[in-house]
């Protein structure tokens, strides 16, 4: 093969470049000392103290944090569940369509879903009774929907690629499928679920519109609580707060790469 | 009872088989998950349906029922209301509405593939470290908040802002533009935020090509645009509509982006369901306005999902 062309390195690097500038400024623009977002007046981490004694935020973050912890667990177990039956279960009746619940929230408009869950939770209330109002749990309730299916292709992803020669083998040693799933399969998938709950937490931590229909008055989530703010125009508390989650964001995935990193040189030394 | 040999012939249907075992713990581990997405993904559109065909009413919900016990007959009296739907149709801005979401969402997927083809086809080419490097740098933003995304192009897009001061810098305009608010923004923002969904499946198939191939039509004298046109863009279709899809169908529902970087009357429909919800606050109409857009995208969304199947 000959070497990458210019043209094509050229188009690539300003593809990446596209994709991390506003990041990058957004950064820059959070040690600002100017209230004026676009003028720089010098280095100052004056937005991150404003941000820290921001009651509004920090309460919002708490909220958003449970929810996202509580709506990440619930959908890594349903979720574990319906990718394992959908790769190891062969055919039942209703497969098809689970299939296509599994798959269908990943690409529907937020704006569908949350309006469907809340006319749902609307109508259940006048049925049963509960839900009773809008709250913590509706918003759980919705956010391990959508999440589930995040999760449930990740496991099913990894079960279709893993080598089902362990699994056999404990069948043949006489292992009870319940037996056989929780000391051979769940272990062997276990970095798969991980990788689902935080897909599923940060896809919790950052819905604006779901939980904007399924949330009731005193219950806004830090996206909510963000957009209101920002809609009024551009704001440095949210640079500073944008620059911590991201930043989060980036030593948890370096720790990640890291970790894999020294896990496969372990393997590889083993061999 | 099943012989070893048996198993050794057979492996994969014997592991299936054996998971049957258990006929009753089988059908309570299919049930759990199937009966919370019954409950919270599939009756919810029930629901939206059935409130799309009542009325508007001053009362708590604000929806008229459809079912009531008026006394008249035993059976109660049946309400169904096409009004919001004749509305839907009769009215210009509804249709102009779901026109230009699919206009804003299709011309944004078209950029979008333009932009991500070139970064997939780099990392698919490059060498094993830098190739997981470079995917890292995609994933990443991937794990970033999409409205704080959204949220940092309303910096740079101002009209005091980083794009406009480089651009008088550069001498390319003389007074600054107003980009911000604009459907050019919003364009920007859905290839922005939804360009790691194009490059992952174009990547999954561009890695699995075969570079011979392109070295065989280039021995066979193929200049590099001609060996691009007939072989590898060929071969890469699967990745291509793939990712066109992934980043299409939510992108016609987009609320976010239009409401921050668009016009006030850059018309979207997500945005228009929205406003029909929250400010004006009629449910039934916003019901009807999500059941259309639900027709509309029935139809991608089920090619998706015929797609998807092939491939596994």
């Amino acid at each position: 093969m000959k070497g990458t062309s210019w043209t094509l390195r050229l188009s690539a690097g300003a593809g990446f470049v596209f994709l991390y500038a506003p990041i990058i400024a957004l950064i820059i623009y959070s040690f600002n000392e100017s209230k004026l977002v676009t003028v720089w007046g010098g280095w100052s981490i004056k937005w991150y103290v404003e941000l820290f004694q921001n009651e509004q935020i920090m309460s919002a973050a708490w909220v958003s944090l449970k929810i996202a912890f509580i709506s990440a667990t619930l959908a890594a177990v349903l979720g574990t569940l319906a990718g394992f039956v959908l790769s190891r279960f062969g055919r039942f009746r209703g497969k098809t369509m689970l299939a296509g619940w599994v798959t269908a929230p990943l690409v529907m408009p937020e704006v569908i879903t949350g309006l469907s869950l809340l006319l749902l939770f609307v109508a259940m209330e006048n049925m049963f009774g509960w839900p009773a109002g809008r709250g913590l749990t509706t918003i759980v309730i919705a956010h391990t929907t959508f999440c589930l299916a995040y999760v449930a292709v990740v496991v099913q992803s990894r079960l279709a690629t893993l080598d089902d020669t362990l699994e056999e083998a404990a069948m043949d040693l006489g292992a009870k499928p319940v037996t056989l799933f929780f000391l051979i399969t769940l272990p062997l998938i276990a970095p798969a679920i991980l990788a689902g709950w935080l897909l599923a937490f940060t896809l919790s931590l950052d819905d604006l519109v779901i939980a904007s229909f399924v949330s009731g008055p005193g219950n806004s989530t830090l996206p909510m609580v963000i957009f209101s703010k920002v809609r009024l125009g551009v704001t440095p508390e949210i640079n500073a707060l944008a620059t911590l989650m991201i930043g989060i964001v980036m030593i948890a995935v370096i720790a990640a790469v890291f970790l894999m990193r020294r896990q496969q040189k372990q393997v590889a030394q083993e061999d | 009872m099943m012989g070893a040999n048996e198993s050794i012939v057979q492996p994969r249907r014997s592991l299936l088989s054996r998971f049957g075992e258990l006929r009753l713990g089988r059908t309570a581990v299919i049930l759990i998950p199937m009966l919370w997405l019954a409950a919270f993904f599939f009756i919810p559109f029930l629901v939206v349906f059935k409130i799309s065909l009542a009325e508007a009413a001053i009362a708590v919900p604000p929806y008229s029922p459809l079912w009531e016990w008026d006394g008249d007959n035993a059976f109660g009296t049946l309400r169904i209301n096409f009004g919001n739907y004749l509305f839907l149709f009769e009215s210009r801005f509804y249709l102009d509405a779901y026109l230009s979401s699919i206009k804003i969402a299709a011309i944004s997927t078209l950029i979008t593939l333009v932009v991500g083809f070139p970064m997939a086809y780099l990392i698919a080419k490059s060498q094993s470290t830098m190739r997981t490097l470079l995917l890292a740098l995609v994933i990443l933003p991937f794990w970033t908040s999409f409205l704080l995304r959204v949220y940092a192009w309303m910096a740079l897009l101002k009209k005091n802002g980083p794009v406009n001061e480089v651009l008088m810098a550069l001498g390319v305009i003389d007074q600054p533009l107003q980009i911000l608010q604009t459907d050019f923004a919003v364009y920007l923002g859905i290839v922005y935020t939804y360009l790691p969904f194009m490059i992952l499946p174009l990547y999954t198939t561009l890695e699995k090509m075969d570079l011979s191939l392109i070295e065989a039509a280039q021995d066979l004298g193929a200049k590099p645009y001609q060996s691009f046109f007939l072989v590898t863009l060929p071969l890469a279709v699967p990745g291509i509509i793939a990712g066109c899809l992934l980043v299409f169908i939510p992108a016609v529902g987009e609320f976010v982006i239009p409401a921050l970087l668009g016009a006030s009357d850059t018309l979207m429909i997500g945005r228009v369901l929205w406003d029909e919800f929250f400010l004006n606050r009629d449910w039934p109409l916003a019901s009807s306005v999500a059941i259309i857009m639900l027709i509309v995208l029935v139809g991608p969304i089920m090619f998706m999902r015929s797609r998807n199947k092939e491939a596994m």
